[in-house]
């Protein structure tokens, strides 16, 4: 399942993602300043801030959208200001809209992004075959993604998001709008692409999803505020939960803003 | 199979998959055209002459007679003094009034003779073609006995001898249309693709901005065609307009056209949020300048001095000389090159500013 690739004489040891210094300005504003970090193949990373502290901007370089003002960022394998085609074939992604069509069915939505990812027409074929049956909605696939229940479509944009076997899947605030049990199940899923070897990089605005998180880091004004497992970070804050870290970090942040 | 391809198989699904918009697409130059050959006439029929005949002599009285007998003019009244005109004009019992000078006979003897036709300045159009027909018949009259031309008639009107109002604004729809089609759904398509969320995951994805718009843009080109050529064939058939010149010509210029409209929604569609801002944009800042700058439905010339120059920055305008040189006078390259020029000038600035549109967004 992995991308044959020359350029890297290891890949196993290479990290999934690794900035260093990895900065970008818009005019005199920063908005990720200087932000280190790597996350290991196979981890299941929460990538948490307040609304803009910079978490979104610092995804789009990650995932080849936004080139960096300065510093540099790997992801895949592949440097994303050099090479952010190679990156963008090497990574799934799902925001927290699902970015399913609701007028197609659901066999149409995983052709498409199938095909967008150069899959084969029998790779689609198969692939889609195991997802519906995965999901169990070997019955659902010619019905449109419109009249699915939001949790249906939620796990439906996620195995989509995988359809192609990317090395790291990029969830943005993927559970967004979806109620407790749903949410739980859908963590059920993310254990099980992590377990299959598939690095997955998440924002999330919910703390207990941040407990379920192998590593946590945390942005703060374009900088990572905190880095560590979810019982590192709640030690040294002397919190009992992610929620206390979170508004130790996030609070005198909000207050110095003018 | 490739990114491209199953992008575009997706954005045909979209459209077969929407019938009633995909309805409204294909039965709108339908509509258009029943609706301006029919109802929406320009023709001027029934106008009320009146004459006022200072001369009343043999010569005024059989021009007089001239007048009356014309199928689309009708004889009000017949008066001496030339004060009546403006009070009749006023109260509307006439529409137009030929004014004939006290020495008419003795300069039709000398042999240039002047005839004044006066028409009602409060509706421009009608008051023109009412004018129109009166000087038509004066000057038919005069050729007729054989004597000089009184008035001469306007040149313009040789390539539309009838004045059909059909010939007229088939140019204009076509225009119209293609430019609700291309620029109106795509700009919606990719409003739609924003506001819900799937653009990102579009970016994020392999495929480049390049092919996201040309994918987004194809489909409606192959509509754009569809319908150009409904207008045409309804055109045609319906109304008898015919198309003189080279209908490859036509369709050429057609496509040019079209690719300046979709650029221009690609460029709208960058720079707005939603559907709704989408639409407003494309109709605010497109479809009324292509209605009312381009020529359809007002005539550039008597539009006032320093509103004649922003006619041409709109595509329409140009995209419309070209229609009705093809069309209506049978012109070719030789004489439409300029226009054509113009109008490619115009869609490859379109068509760069839409691509950088797209890559600005990213950056």
């Amino acid at each position: 399942m992995s991308v044959p690739d020359s350029s890297l004489p290891v890949p196993d040891l290479q990290p999934a993602v690794w900035a260093r210094d990895l900065t970008r300005t818009f005019g005199d504003f920063t908005a990720v300043d200087a932000i280190t970090f790597e996350v290991a193949r196979g981890e299941v990373f929460g990538f948490l801030g307040a609304n803009g502290a910079g978490k979104t901007t610092a995804m789009k370089m990650l995932t080849g959208l936004l080139a960096p003002s300065s510093g540099e960022a790997w992801t895949a394998g592949f440097d994303v200001a050099k090479d952010p085609d190679a990156v963008k074939r090497r990574i799934g992604y799902m925001s927290q809209r699902f970015a399913l069509y609701d007028d197609l069915t659901v066999r149409e939505n995983v052709r498409f992004y199938g095909g967008v990812y150069g899959l084969t027409n029998r790779q689609i074929a198969e692939r889609t075959q195991s997802l519906l049956a995965r999901l169990g909605m070997e019955r659902l696939a010619n019905d449109l993604v419109g009249r699915l229940p939001l949790g249906w479509k939620q796990k439906l944009a996620f195995s989509v998001a995988l359809l192609h076997e990317p090395e790291v899947v990029f969830l943005d605030e993927p559970t967004g709008g979806v109620d407790p049990v749903t949410r739980r199940q859908f963590w059920e899923l993310i254990y099980a692409a992590a377990s299959d070897g598939t690095t997955v990089f998440v924002t999330t605005h919910y703390m207990d999803e941040a407990e379920y998180c192998d590593r946590v880091s945390i942005m703060v004004a374009g900088r990572i505020a905190a880095l560590g497992t979810p019982a590192e970070l709640k030690r040294q804050f002397g919190a009992d939960t992610m929620d206390g870290v979170f508004l130790q970090l996030a609070r005198p942040a909000e207050e110095a803003a003018p | 199979m490739s990114p491209f391809a199953a992008f575009v198989v997706k954005e045909t699904r979209h459209i077969l998959r929407d019938r009633q918009t995909l309805a409204v697409l294909l039965l709108l130059p339908v509509v258009m055209v029943l609706l301006f050959g029919y109802a929406i006439r320009t023709d001027v029929e029934d106008v009320r002459v009146l004459v006022a005949d200072a001369s009343r002599d043999a010569r005024s009285q059989d021009l007089t007679r001239a007048l009356a007998s014309t199928t689309a003019l009708r004889l009000v009244g017949v008066v001496a003094n030339a004060g009546a005109v403006e009070p009749a004009l006023r109260a509307g019992e006439a529409d137009v009034a030929l004014v004939i000078g006290p020495d008419f006979a003795r300069q039709l003897a000398r042999g240039t003779a002047e005839v004044l036709v006066v028409g009602d300045g409060v509706v421009p159009n009608y008051a023109a073609t009412a004018q129109a027909y009166v000087r038509t018949v004066v000057s038919q009259w005069a050729a007729e006995g054989g004597g000089p031309p009184l008035v001469r008639t306007s040149v313009r009107m040789r390539f539309n001898p009838t004045l059909a109002s059909q010939n007229l604004f088939v140019p204009g729809l076509l225009a119209f249309v293609l430019t609700l089609v291309s620029a109106l759904m795509t700009a919606i398509s990719i409003a739609r693709e924003k506001e819900r969320g799937t653009m990102e995951v579009l970016l994020v994805s392999p495929l480049r901005p390049a092919q996201i718009v040309v994918g987004k843009v194809a489909p409606y080109l192959a509509l754009a065609f569809v319908n150009a050529l409904t207008t045409l064939a309804l055109a045609a058939i319906v109304f008898g307009v015919p198309v003189r010149g080279s209908v490859t010509l036509l369709l050429a210029a057609s496509l040019v056209y079209v690719l300046a409209s979709l650029a221009i929604g690609v460029l709208v569609s960058s720079r707005v949020p939603d559907q709704r801002a989408a639409m407003m944009g494309v109709l605010l800042g497109l479809l009324m300048p292509t209605l009312a700058l381009s020529g359809f439905v007002f005539p550039i010339s008597s539009m006032p001095g320093w509103l004649q120059p922003v006619t041409n920055v709109v595509p329409a305008t140009w995209f419309i000389l070209v229609v009705r040189g093809v069309m209506l006078k049978g012109a070719g390259l030789a004489v439409l090159w300029q226009e054509l020029a113009v109008l490619c000038g115009m869609a490859l600035v379109l068509l760069a500013l839409g691509a950088r549109s797209v890559n600005d967004r990213i950056e």
